[in-house]
């Protein structure tokens, strides 16, 4: 089992800092407690013998450093997570947008692509797939390789077609996908109008405006001066009067731009108000 | 630094009962947080820090990510998230992997919390099925913190409190009685 004494404190900051210098990726504004856990739990997993060692071959081994990113970074998701937000945005957020000519949607720390189906399959039962546009952005480019065929294991479908029923889901779920062995390969039509790319939010900038931003369960990860960051680069990417969604735990509180947005009552949903 | 003390309770099937029991005997100038880490189905949050708060004239919520924690204050944890403690003492939530088919993890928690408080630790695993917690406790031994568990028999589902008696260095066994006792002891600890 791996602890937390296998690596000190000090030593998570000597390998923050050999990441930043040799690969330009800034992990310094994220949360210690989740960093150091993951740090350890990737000590363990390729049974490195020793500190030095473990640090030699991040910093040395490029490929070595590809795995690397990609374990640091927590991937897990669901389709359809948390139904009462995709109810809210089913019945409140995407039918205001849809008045618009085309919606530009930025799901920011999509990971392996289920928010960006899920998203897709809302879109398409109101009637607004055709006119949408869904950028799914992460820093980790093997869980985007992922999201972009459109396969989640079969033995989530249960769980997810409870979900979706629960948000409003008017359809049979199991008509969106094809089983292909283990996996539910779900419909190419949806994946049409998702565009995927690397994108990380502390270091990138605003690449377009956007009328809704997803960004849920990152921040979490963040200190609060890197998510008031974060939350600077939404607003700058923020059409007025287009939402910014959070996960159930995040908030816009405390924060410089919360003065410029209302929060649509029970859910992590705010209102660019200017 | 100075250095905090923190309770931490862990608990799944039938603990809930025995914290309902506890809470009340709770002194209120206690100068340590306590925070509870419960096993439970997802999006009952605010019911049970409602129901505990019925309990109890300390303060109860559920706790908030990059919260700052504070003495004489009872969180909970909310449900499919880990919680984790940072070093200025503030809550940080996680959303990785379920461990011991659990999120909130009570052995996360633990192993987080002992990584900090060390030797200021006192982790208390109530009533359960399965063994989430227990690797937990080995680590806040090795800390130099403190283990105590419930009497599995006075435990609605003795499995958890037994195998943490088991494998790790328990300081204390304690009936339901006995726990808030204890827990108001530790301000002067
Ligand atoms: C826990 S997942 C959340 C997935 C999904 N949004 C959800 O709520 O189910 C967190 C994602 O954030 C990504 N991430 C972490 N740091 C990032 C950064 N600096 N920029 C962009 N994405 C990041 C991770 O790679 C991971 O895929």
């Amino acid at each position: 089992m791996p602890h937390l004494l296998s690596i000190t404190d000090d030593e998570v900051e000597i390998l923050i800092n050999d990441v930043l210098d040799q690969y330009g990726y800034d992990f310094t504004g994220y949360s210690r407690a989740s960093l150091k856990r993951r740090l350890v739990r990737i000590y363990a997993l390729d049974k490195h013998v020793s500190f030095a060692e473990y640090r030699y071959k991040v910093i040395n081994d490029p490929i070595y450093f590809k795995r690397f990113v990609e374990q640091i970074t927590v991937n897990v998701t669901e389709m359809f997570r948390d139904p009462s937000f995709y109810k809210a945005l089913r019945y409140k957020v995407l039918p205001n947008l849809g008045t618009y000519p085309f919606i530009r949607i930025w799901l920011a720390g999509c990971s392996t692509g289920e928010e960006a189906f899920s998203m897709a399959i809302v879109l398409k039962e109101l009637g607004l797939l055709h006119k949408s546009l869904i950028y799914a952005t992460d820093i980790n480019p093997v869980v985007l390789e992922k999201a972009a065929e459109g396969m989640f294991p079969l033995s989530q479908m249960k769980q997810y077609s409870e979900n979706y029923i629960a948000s409003g889901g008017p359809k049979d779920f199991s008509s969106y996908y094809s089983a292909n062995y283990a996996m539910a390969k779900f419909d190419p039509e949806l994946r049409k109008k998702m565009i995927f790319s690397t994108h990380n939010l502390v270091s990138d900038h605003s690449f377009n405006e956007f009328q809704l931003i997803l960004c849920r369960n990152v921040l979490i990860y963040f200190d609060r001066d890197l998510q008031f960051k974060v939350l600077q680069l939404f607003d700058n990417s923020l059409e007025s009067l287009g939402y910014l969604a959070l996960g159930t735990k995040e908030t816009t509180d405390f924060s410089p731009i919360s003065k410029n947005y209302k929060r649509l009552e029970s859910e992590k949903i705010w209102r660019k108000t200017s | 630094m100075e250095n905090k003390t923190a309770l931490i309770i862990g608990g799944s099937a039938g603990s809930l009962d025995v914290l309902i029991r506890v809470l009340p005997d709770i002194d209120i100038n206690i100068q340590f947080p306590i925070v509870i880490v419960v096993h439970r189905k997802q999006g009952t949050d605010s019911i049970l820090s409602d129901l505990l708060a019925t309990k109890t004239t300390l303060r109860v919520k559920e706790l908030e990510e990059k919260e700052t924690i504070l003495d004489g204050c009872i969180y909970v944890v909310p449900s499919d998230y880990h919680l984790l403690i940072e070093k200025d003492y503030t809550f940080s939530l996680d959303y990785s992997e379920k461990v011991n088919y659990s999120r909130p993890s009570i052995d996360v928690t633990f192993q987080s919390a002992a990584d900090i408080y060390k030797d200021r630790l006192v982790c208390l695993l109530l009533s359960g099925s399965n063994a989430d917690g227990v690797n937990g406790l080995i680590m806040v031994k090795k800390m130099g913190g403190k283990a105590w568990v419930q009497d599995p028999e006075s435990a609605q589902v003795s499995y958890m409190p037994a195998q943490a008696i088991l494998k790790a260095n328990i300081d204390k066994v304690l009936k339901i009685e006995e726990m808030a006792g204890y827990i108001n002891a530790l301000t002067s600890y």
